[in-house]
């Protein structure tokens, strides 16, 4: 699926995805849009461009590109982007959050979704994994590529940081991290709550590669992976700042902390599904 | 005979926030720490009431707890504040030494605790806390029922000196306990009975008590006591009771293993041996669902207590 990547597609994936996400969290009353929303261009970047996957999941993915997402609470977009991949019908996005579901509220093995590896929704804990897994495919000597997404809010967790010493002293070289860096948590924006100051700056000091690009541009997006992936097998780990605007594709929740992880009622529902065309189908 | 009714629901958290609040007029050593849950613990009041003494700590648990620790050393009683998850398994470590161990005045305020969390699902859905907070040498540990009693313990924290660890939750839930005293330590007994002993902390005391009247109409008289504290648990209590019906269930929002049931099992075993049956989560974790649905699915609805009466009844026969 690789080379020269059909722009008009991807971004039909990705407006339907944004639907998918407001209509999931709609309908559970629960949930966290504004995360998902932003880091939509990523995931179509991801699993209909960069990634090399096999939708007839297995747990090991060897000779696949893995991913993890270490900050679990923006499940909705991963749900969404992995029915759209083929993982498991889109239909069953009609069950995410409600009981009996393999849809949790956060990403889990235990029901056995298609598509997942490690449960995740206490933050803090992806990077490590993802770290274990790409020393894994090293051992097996599978080259291919381990990426991992984390929040900004997130960076505040301390394991983050043993995980950033400990990557680089083991030249994880085949590691692709990402920061969704909305400058948004729960409580305010980041800034406000506990600065990480230059965080470029902090992850090149750990002896890091760190890029940085515009998260809500798929042409960018694109762009930025595959120069990361470009960056991979040369000693050294590989960290995308990617900057995006939380809600993004809903004009009444971009940038605010408010739609963290809050549910749209009736009435903005319309209101958001008004500004992103259904082009794929809905589910 | 006493009737438990209810006019209106509350959370439990939200309980905490009144408290908390009202501690902060109350006393100036009060200090409260959050981990970017302000809003979820109910904390908004006293950070804007007493700004200088809200401690915003970002998502670093792990520092609030140290950080806490250290506060402590000088005189001041910190209130920490983030789901129960994160506030006893992401930290046990960090309690064990620097609170516990250190015997530090450090008030671990816990929310989001058991199924009742609802959507989010099972990572935060912790139902070994008080397992965990119960086996740490020196831990008062406090599982309150509605919102009057979260309430009236977080204000009973503050003159109780040394650490402890009070659980409370998330939904909207019955407050049925308007003119109760509460103390520490001091197991409430709510209706007398001959029958059997229920002993129950945290939701599902409202459950036991309706319990009751589905039992009570089957002419099965329960007494139903209110262990709102885990630890130090009133043994004296528990065995009056026991002794009188000869057999006990228990009821707890938690796993079957090492919280309220195995805290009276080991009571009975060592005193007084009688048939026990527990209501509780079976070995397992839970998932995404409302909590209505989760309670019955997971086994701790009134019927299940019910359920549960009649078996210990049958045992002691
Ligand atoms: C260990 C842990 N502490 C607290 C939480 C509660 N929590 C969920 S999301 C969140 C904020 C995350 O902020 P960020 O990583 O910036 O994600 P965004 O808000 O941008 O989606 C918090 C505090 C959690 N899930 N895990």
């Amino acid at each position: 699926m690789s080379n020269q990547p059909d722009f008009v597609q991807l971004k039909k994936l990705a407006t339907q995805i944004r639907r998918d996400i407001v209509r999931m969290v709609h309908a559970c009353q629960s949930g966290h849009p504004g995360g998902s929303l932003g880091c939509t261009e990523y995931f179509v970047a991801l699993y209909f461009h960069l990634l090399k996957h096999n939708s007839k999941f297995n747990m090991d993915g060897q000779g696949e590109d893995l991913f993890f997402l270490s900050n679990g609470h923006i499940s909705p977009v991963w749900y969404a982007t992995l029915a759209r991949s083929g993982y498991f019908d889109v239909k069953e996005l009609t069950t995410f959050r409600q009981i009996n579901s393999r849809l949790q509220g956060h990403p889990a093995t235990h029901e056995h979704l298609p598509g997942i590896r490690i449960a995740s929704g206490s933050l803090g804990q992806g990077l490590s994994v993802a770290i274990g897994a790409a020393q894994t495919k090293k051992l097996n000597k599978d080259n291919q590529l381990v990426f991992v997404l984390m929040g900004d809010g997130e960076q505040q967790e301390g394991q983050v940081w043993e995980a950033a010493m400990y990557a680089p002293h083991n030249k994880v070289d085949n590691l692709i991290a990402t920061i969704d860096y909305n400058g948004q948590q729960i409580d305010g924006p980041v800034d406000k709550i506990l600065s990480l100051l230059d965080l470029k700056a902090k992850w090149e000091s750990f002896g890091w590669i760190v890029n940085e690009f515009e998260g809500n541009k798929i042409e960018e997006v694109i762009k930025a992976l595959d120069h990361a992936k470009s960056l991979t097998g040369k000693g050294k780990p590989v960290m995308n700042l990617m900057k995006t605007v939380m809600g993004f594709g809903v004009d009444y929740m971009m940038g605010s902390h408010k739609w963290h992880g809050v549910a749209p009622n009736d009435e903005e529902l319309k209101k958001a599904l008004d500004q992103l065309e259904e082009t794929i189908g809905d589910y | 005979m006493t009737k438990f009714t209810f006019t209106e629901k509350k959370d439990t958290r939200s309980g905490f926030g009144a408290g908390l609040h009202e501690l902060g007029k109350q006393n100036e050593n009060v200090v409260a720490l959050c981990a970017d849950l302000t809003g979820s613990l109910k904390m908004d009041a006293f950070k804007k009431d007493f700004p200088e003494r809200f401690f915003q700590i970002g998502i670093a648990e792990a520092n609030m707890m140290g950080i806490a620790a250290g506060m402590t050393i000088g005189g001041k009683i910190p209130f920490t504040g983030t789901f129960a998850n994160f506030s006893t398994g992401r930290v046990y470590d960090q309690i064990r030494q620097s609170i516990a161990y250190s015997n530090k005045n450090v008030k671990i305020c816990a929310s989001h605790a058991g199924v009742t969390l609802g959507e989010d699902g099972a990572t935060h859905q912790i139902l070994e806390d008080i397992g965990m907070m119960r086996m740490l040498p020196g831990m008062t540990v406090i599982v309150p029922c509605d919102y009057n009693q979260t309430k009236a313990a977080t204000l009973a924290l503050v003159k109780h000196v040394g650490p402890a660890y009070l659980r409370f939750g998330r939904p909207s839930w019955p407050i049925f306990t308007s003119d109760r005293p509460f103390t520490i330590g001091k197991a409430d007994k709510m209706i007398e009975g001959k029958d059997v002993s229920i002993f129950a902390c945290g939701h599902l005391v409202w459950h036991a008590i309706e319990a009751e009247e589905i039992l009570s109409a089957q002419g099965i008289n329960a007494e139903i006591i209110n262990i709102h504290t885990i630890k130090p648990l009133d043994v004296p209590a528990i065995l009056e009771s026991v002794q009188k019906t000869k057999c006990a269930v228990t009821c707890e929002e938690h796993q079957i293993n090492g919280g309220l049931g195995d805290s009276v099992a080991q009571v009975l075993s060592r005193f007084f041996p009688a048939p026990l049956e527990m209501v509780a989560v079976n070995d397992s974790f839970g998932e995404s669902g409302s909590p209505t649905q989760l309670l019955k699915k997971y086994g701790l609805g009134p019927d299940n207590i019910v359920a549960a009466a009649k078996k210990a009844i049958q045992r002691r026969k």
